[in-house]
């Protein structure tokens, strides 16, 4: 007799989940660029946590000392210090949780306002489509950087006002993305399988069509916190950003620039950080875009 | 012989394209009695998948446009069904398979999860969904459905797909089985595999079921009607053995004849002379 018993090795790991993981394990740079993402994580957490609690840790990073201004790089001050005499280091530690979160929840906004707009247009198309592609195209004339500058500029520079503004003007890239996904994806033979089952719409978009559009959208996701990272240093560069004595890496360079030919080191390590921080996230999204492709796989 | 549980009557539906419109189905008019077995033939754009979706209004709209005629499923005209009335009948009454096995399941989602789907959706009734699965897994012949529930469609061969496909659409009881091209994607083994569990599976439940296809090969045997269409209208219907015997329109000929026989001293394979059947 010939038993057939399906093999069970393969079975445990299948899902799509499971199989971007697999490849993403297999993936040196994306996974030290994923524990460059967690350690910076780690820092602004620990710090932001310590800022709260009172406690100056390595020093007070709005303290002044005149008598220690514009010192380069030393052993109590590891990164030197500004012209204040603040310690740099601590400074870069304090500021990094601002980066962080102008990052994930200007994302987040932003993903949320895109997906949304971007599967109505999408899955319900003609008139709707075309009314909703028009006024992303619209805003899409605006040069970003200029929009969210006059925006800041209009409702006042606090964090929150940036995280906001970045989401409300950034979400357009998502949204056309989402729709083309859709547009796609509601003519697949599954979606069509769902209707002639008798699926209503709100669950075919929910349940079908959205956790197949899920791999692009993340990744879009993971590539849009450093461009949000990127938008809030330049802002405090330019002083609309978040303001002093608060720390961040944008108006750290700020402040050194006037001392670029005596102070290099204030200007160089607040750079490398966000040079660090951004090209993680970069390779992490390119990491995870290479992980979820399943395209290819896809007969 | 009781009132035919799907009657279609002068069915004409448009494609209304930006510059032109086109018809693809022209007074198509005809009728399932229950438990009984339809193919409708015709090749490529025939008409014959733009009727079969018609039937519980899948085409979308626009570009399609159903201009004239009824669709009476059990007495109940489709054409004036709420939404709700047609999500019932989807799936519910009137069920599909499609032709391609491997696009027509969600790759996210395991074979459990969507057979269970159209069983919660259709009959809230049943307590034990999981048990629900295996049993109609079973019945489509697959081999220990307890464990190949929790696979993956990658993980399935195309006649096990077609198989799941099949399941899924039987596990919400349904009265018509619309089965639109269901082997043209698999190969030729795998087709008489399907086919035979088709035919199983019809006298097992009883259900009324349309065969959509363009090969004239796999009809004899299976449907105990044949409806024929060419350029969207129906040329000829009657019992298969009739028409396969004594094909009155002159595209059907040319479709039987296109079937391969073995032993046939043709050097080449038959095609459709379209001219000659349009001057005929």
């Amino acid at each position: 007799m010939i038993t057939t018993t399906p093999e069970p090795l393969e079975a445990a790991a299948a899902g799509p989940m499971a199989r971007a993981l697999r490849r993403f394990r297999a993936d040196k740079i994306g996974l030290f660029a994923v524990a460059m993402v967690c350690l910076l994580g780690l820092i602004s957490l620990t710090f932001f946590i310590l800022d709260r609690l009172g406690i100056p840790w390595p020093m007070d990073p709005n303290a002044t000392n005149l008598e220690r201004k514009l010192m380069p790089p030393n052993s109590v001050n590891w990164l030197g210090t500004d012209n204040l005499g603040r310690d740099v280091f601590s400074r870069l530690l304090n500021g990094a949780y601002i980066s962080l979160t102008v990052g994930f929840v200007a994302v987040f906004v932003s993903l949320f306002i895109g997906v949304t707009v971007g599967a109505i247009a999408g899955y319900f198309g003609k008139w709707v489509d075309n009314l909703i592609m028009r006024i992303v195209d619209a805003i899409m004339c605006f040069p970003t950087f200029f929009l969210i500058l006059t925006a800041v500029a209009l409702v006042g520079p606090s964090i929150f006002n940036i995280i906001v503004v970045i989401g409300l003007v950034s979400w357009t890239g998502t949204a056309r993305l989402v729709r083309a996904e859709f547009l796609t994806l509601r003519e697949s033979a599954y979606v069509q399988a769902a209707r002639a089952i008798g699926q209503r719409g709100r669950k075919i978009i929910f349940r079908h069509i959205l956790p197949n559009a899920a791999a692009p959208i993340l990744v879009t996701a993971v590539l849009g916190v450093p461009s949000a990272i990127l938008t809030e240093a330049g802002l405090s560069f330019l002083g609309f950003g978040v303001q002093p004595p608060q720390a961040t890496w944008g108006n750290i360079i700020a402040d050194g620039k006037t001392y670029i030919l005596d102070a290099w080191w204030l200007i160089l390590f607040p750079g490398l950080a966000i040079l660090v921080t951004t090209l993680s996230f970069y390779l992490t999204g390119d990491a995870l875009r290479q992980a979820v492709e399943t395209r290819s796989e896809r007969q | 012989m009781s009132q035919p549980i799907l009657q279609v009557r002068d069915l004409c539906i448009d494609f209304v394209l930006e510059d032109r419109t086109i018809e693809a189905v022209k007074d198509a008019s005809f009728e399932l009695a229950a438990g009984e077995t339809l193919a409708i033939v015709g090749e490529s754009g025939s008409g014959k998948s733009v009727t079969a979706l018609a039937l519980t209004r899948l085409l979308p709209v626009p570009p399609a446009n159903i201009k004239r005629g009824e669709i009476l499923f059990q007495g109940k005209n489709v054409m004036t069904m709420d939404a709700a009335q047609l999500r019932q009948l989807r799936g519910g009454k009137i069920a599909y398979i499609f032709q391609e096995p491997s696009t027509s399941l969600n790759p996210v989602y395991t074979v459990r999860s969507q057979i269970g789907e159209a069983i919660r959706l259709h009959r809230p009734d049943v307590a034990d969904v999981d048990a629900e699965i295996v049993r109609w897994l079973d019945a489509v012949g697959i081999v220990d459905p307890a464990a190949r529930m929790h696979d993956y469609p990658h993980q399935l061969s195309g006649g096990m797909q077609q198989r799941v496909m099949i399941a899924m659409a039987l596990a919400c009881q349904p009265d018509v089985l619309v089965a639109d091209e269901p082997t043209t994607a698999l190969d030729v083994t795998i087709q008489a595999q399907i086919m035979e569990l088709l035919g199983s599976l019809k006298e097992r439940f009883g259900m009324s079921v349309i065969l959509i296809t363009h090969n004239f090969g796999i009809v004899s045997g299976f449907a105990s009607r044949v409806l024929v269409m060419y350029r969207g209208r129906i040329v000829e219907q009657g019992p298969t053995e009739e028409i396969l015997r004594h094909p009155k329109h002159a595209y059907t000929r040319a479709l039987i004849d296109c079937i391969p026989r073995l032993g046939s001293k043709e050097k080449r394979l038959k095609t459709i002379d379209h001219a000659a059947i349009a001057g005929a």
